[in-house]
């Protein structure tokens, strides 16, 4: 708190918000201090966030390889939009891969490092290493978990059809090729999710288990009406996790067939469009203006269930 | 074109494919996400001075679409950018990019600061950027001694002018095993019924005729663009690459019924296994042929010696089987290089029969595009390349060199992978094809 007193004039000046705290006038240099700290960040936010993120729709509605100056691009109004929905097969199924990728990465690998971190943190013996052997995944770039699956997915001289003598194209075939993708894609993550899990449970209060031992919980209900509601910042954590995730998801798809039959996702069609000398970049930009949308959603949901707790 | 070396390792071909385009991911990431005006920021910065300026004698900056540990496509690079140096007496700088990274970061480069002289392809891709005025007009020096017509065309944009410089080239033919032919009593077909013979015998012989790929995507342009020709001839083929014939016309939907009724002679399940991974399931036998370019040997190295090939046969008689890819490597000279009366003085030197054999001393199935090289170091592969190649009355580019890129890499591979899902969607694919070329070829 800072030394400065309520000016009575102003106090009396305003009634209505005399249930308030009354107001402070800062001396000139704090305020000064105050604005350059407001100022500089909401400088990079604007520079670095929503200037690319205006300009991009700006571009979404042009034609332009990227060559020449800006007075190159073709405005095409809504062509762009247009041809993505109708007539460019890969946008629906990666839509709809986008969010399957969002639905198993929660249902599996998410519940599942929970219970991993629940039972690790009943210290049993070897804890260490279970938490060592889980967690190496996520050291690993997704790009590597590509590279490592791929020993495994190869049709020709993969493990798992040598091991099998099975002939399953586990890259190749569009419809298994996405499940073997997020099964690559779920060994890394439940790692990941084990780890923040385990650290939130490690934060919970001793004494909350021991009473509701006292009271006569089962080890079960301990967990689901003690410690699951006191871990709910960790578990918004995770959720938000998941979503960014699976919108993001990209590598992975990108190391295996750059997102290309059965393994289209949004971010990976964003990319085939704008890298390289195949630059469409109106068209590219379009497509990341979607998902820009779709992720909209998701942050407003997290937003709002954020803000309603803190009125709470 | 990735370049592991399969024979000497245990790990499976498709992972080595995989290592060397691992880069790709970074730049994949950076350039989605900074896709804005980054090109237009970066051509702000190049130097528009590069005009008329720089001195004959300064150094030159290369700029190599190849990097160490890429194998014998970087050694001649290297070889050439040495020989040329102590030739001169100038100063060569070299800029060592990887293969897929030079490609992919092509559009910002030349906007850029690129380097003097640089790797680039014939054709059609050549021909784009000399539209936008990205690389120089050097007709000034062409002819080049022992570089015939059809280089020069190849190495000529729209405009009549040329920006090329050619070094080098490989046909795509289908490659088998000599010691498996003649085992087993085989022979190079030359029409439609004796293949069929072929691959029936083939197969009443365990053998799966053809080796196939698709899991990059761009191996089965290879085969579309010969049975193009093969069918509807060179002259369609290379107007239906310009944008100016339906893809939905019923002479590419016959393409497509001839791929269809080829398949079950291919191996199954082509998406899911890379070039590399054909190549060696031809080395072990368990398929006897394989279409692809010369570089099929990068992929069996140990079995070069037993390799052979031969033109995919005629399918009809009216058409024949004088048409072939056979893609054209070279270099140009980018507008806003520094140096570009050095980087001319270079590309003088890149066209000659010296340069060439100064480059040819790697093992590599490029065949230098100059008459004059010294063809006594070829090796057998090599010399029936050039064999091939001159014997060929028409010679296109290869499918992602010979029609817009964009439309090649979002379009055609998505939709060929499609089709081979499902080649019962003829209609379909055409379809959805020629509606996006619509859309694209503005």
């Amino acid at each position: 708190m800072t030394t400065t007193t309520p000016v009575p004039a102003e106090t009396t000046a305003e009634p209505v918000t005399a249930a308030q705290p009354p107001k402070r006038r800062l001396p000139a240099r704090d305020r000064a201090v105050v604005i350059t700290m407001i100022l500089i960040p909401t400088l990079f936010v604007v520079v670095l966030v929503w200037v690319p993120a205006i300009l991009s729709v700006v571009l979404s509605f042009g034609a332009w390889n990227g060559i020449g100056d800006v007075d190159q691009i073709q405005w095409v109004g809504t062509k762009n939009y247009a041809d993505i929905v109708d007539i460019y097969p890969p946008f629906w199924p990666a839509i709809q891969h986008n969010l399957i990728w969002l639905v198993f990465l929660f249902l599996g690998p998410t519940l599942l490092g929970m219970f991993l971190a629940v039972v690790l943190d009943r210290n049993m013996r070897g804890s260490r290493f279970y938490q060592t052997a889980f967690y190496m995944p996520v050291v690993l770039s997704l790009a590597l978990v590509g590279f490592i699956w791929q020993l495994f997915y190869s049709r020709d001289q993969g493990l798992i059809n040598q091991v099998f003598g099975s002939e399953v194209d586990w890259y190749g075939d569009s419809s298994v090729n996405l499940w073997a993708v997020l099964v690559a894609t779920a060994w890394r993550h439940t790692g990941y999710i084990m780890l923040i899990y385990l650290a939130g449970l490690k934060g919970v209060d001793a004494s909350l288990r021991e009473a509701a031992a006292v009271d006569g919980a089962s080890e079960r209900q301990t967990f689901f009406r003690i410690v699951f509601p006191v871990m709910r910042p960790i578990n918004m954590i995770v959720l938000v996790i998941v979503v960014i995730e699976s919108l993001r998801a990209f590598d992975l798809v990108w190391v295996v067939n750059r997102g290309t039959n059965g393994l289209e996702l949004i971010g990976a069609l964003v990319a085939q469009n704008v890298v390289g000398e195949a630059a469409r970049y109106g068209f590219g930009s379009a497509l990341a203006v979607i998902m820009m949308l779709i992720s909209t959603v998701f942050i407003a949901i997290y937003l709002r269930i954020v803000f309603r707790e803190e009125r709470r | 074109m990735n370049r592991p070396n399969v024979g000497a390792q245990p790990i499976p071909a498709s992972v080595l494919g995989m290592a060397a385009s691992r880069r790709n991911i970074l730049r994949g990431g950076l350039v989605g996400g900074a896709l804005l005006g980054s090109s237009s920021l970066l051509a702000a910065c190049g130097g528009d001075d590069g005009g008329g300026g720089g001195d004959a004698s300064g150094a030159v900056k290369f700029g190599m679409n190849e990097a160490s540990g890429a194998g014998p496509a970087h050694e001649r690079l290297v070889q050439v950018a040495e020989a040329y140096a102590k030739k001169a007496g100038v100063t060569v700088d070299r800029n060592e990019v990887d293969h897929n990274t030079f490609q992919e970061n092509i559009n910002t480069y030349l906007q850029g600061n690129p380097d003097d002289v640089f790797t680039w392809f014939a054709g059609f891709r050549m021909n784009q950027f000399a539209e936008q005025g990205l690389i120089t007009d050097i007709s000034d020096v062409w002819p080049i001694d022992g570089l015939d017509d059809s280089f020069k065309q190849a190495s000529t944009a729209s405009d009549g002018k040329q920006y090329f410089v050619p070094v080098g080239y490989y046909p795509w033919a289908v490659f088998y095993r000599k010691s498996v032919f003649e085992k087993r009593g085989y022979a190079p077909p030359t029409d439609l019924d004796e293949l069929t013979t072929l691959m029936t015998k083939m197969q009443s012989d365990d053998i799966t005729p053809f080796a196939f790929a698709d899991k990059d995507g761009w191996p089965a342009m290879g085969t579309f663009d010969i049975l193009n020709m093969r069918i509807n001839g060179f002259d369609y083929h290379m107007s239906l690459m310009a944008g100016d014939e339906e893809w939905d016309s019923a002479e590419v939907k016959q393409v497509f019924d001839t791929w269809r009724g080829l398949l079950p002679y291919h191996q199954a399940d082509p998406l899911g296994r890379t070039w590399q991974e054909a190549a060696t399931s031809m080395g072990n036998e368990e398929c006897g042929m394989y279409l692809l370019g010369t570089f099929v040997v990068d992929g069996i190295p140990d079995l070069e010696d037993d390799l052979d090939f031969f033109t995919f046969p005629e399918l009809d008689s009216s058409i024949g089987a004088t048409a072939l890819d056979a893609p054209i490597d070279g270099f140009c000279l980018a507008a806003s290089g520094s140096n570009q009366a050095g980087g001319k003085e270079m590309l003088k030197y890149l066209g000659t029969a010296e340069a060439a054999d100064a480059a040819n001393k790697g093992t590599t199935p490029l065949i230098a595009a100059n008459s004059g090289a010294d063809t006594s170091v070829y090796s057998d592969l090599q010399k029936k390349s050039a064999e091939v190649v001159q014997a060929a009355e028409n010679i296109a580019q290869f499918l992602d060199r010979d029609t817009r890129s964009d439309f090649a890499s979002t379009v055609i591979i998505p939709e060929l992978q499609r089709f081979l899902e499902d080649p019962d969607d003829i209609d379909g694919v055409t379809q959805s094809i020629q509606q996006q070329k619509e859309s694209i070829f503005i």
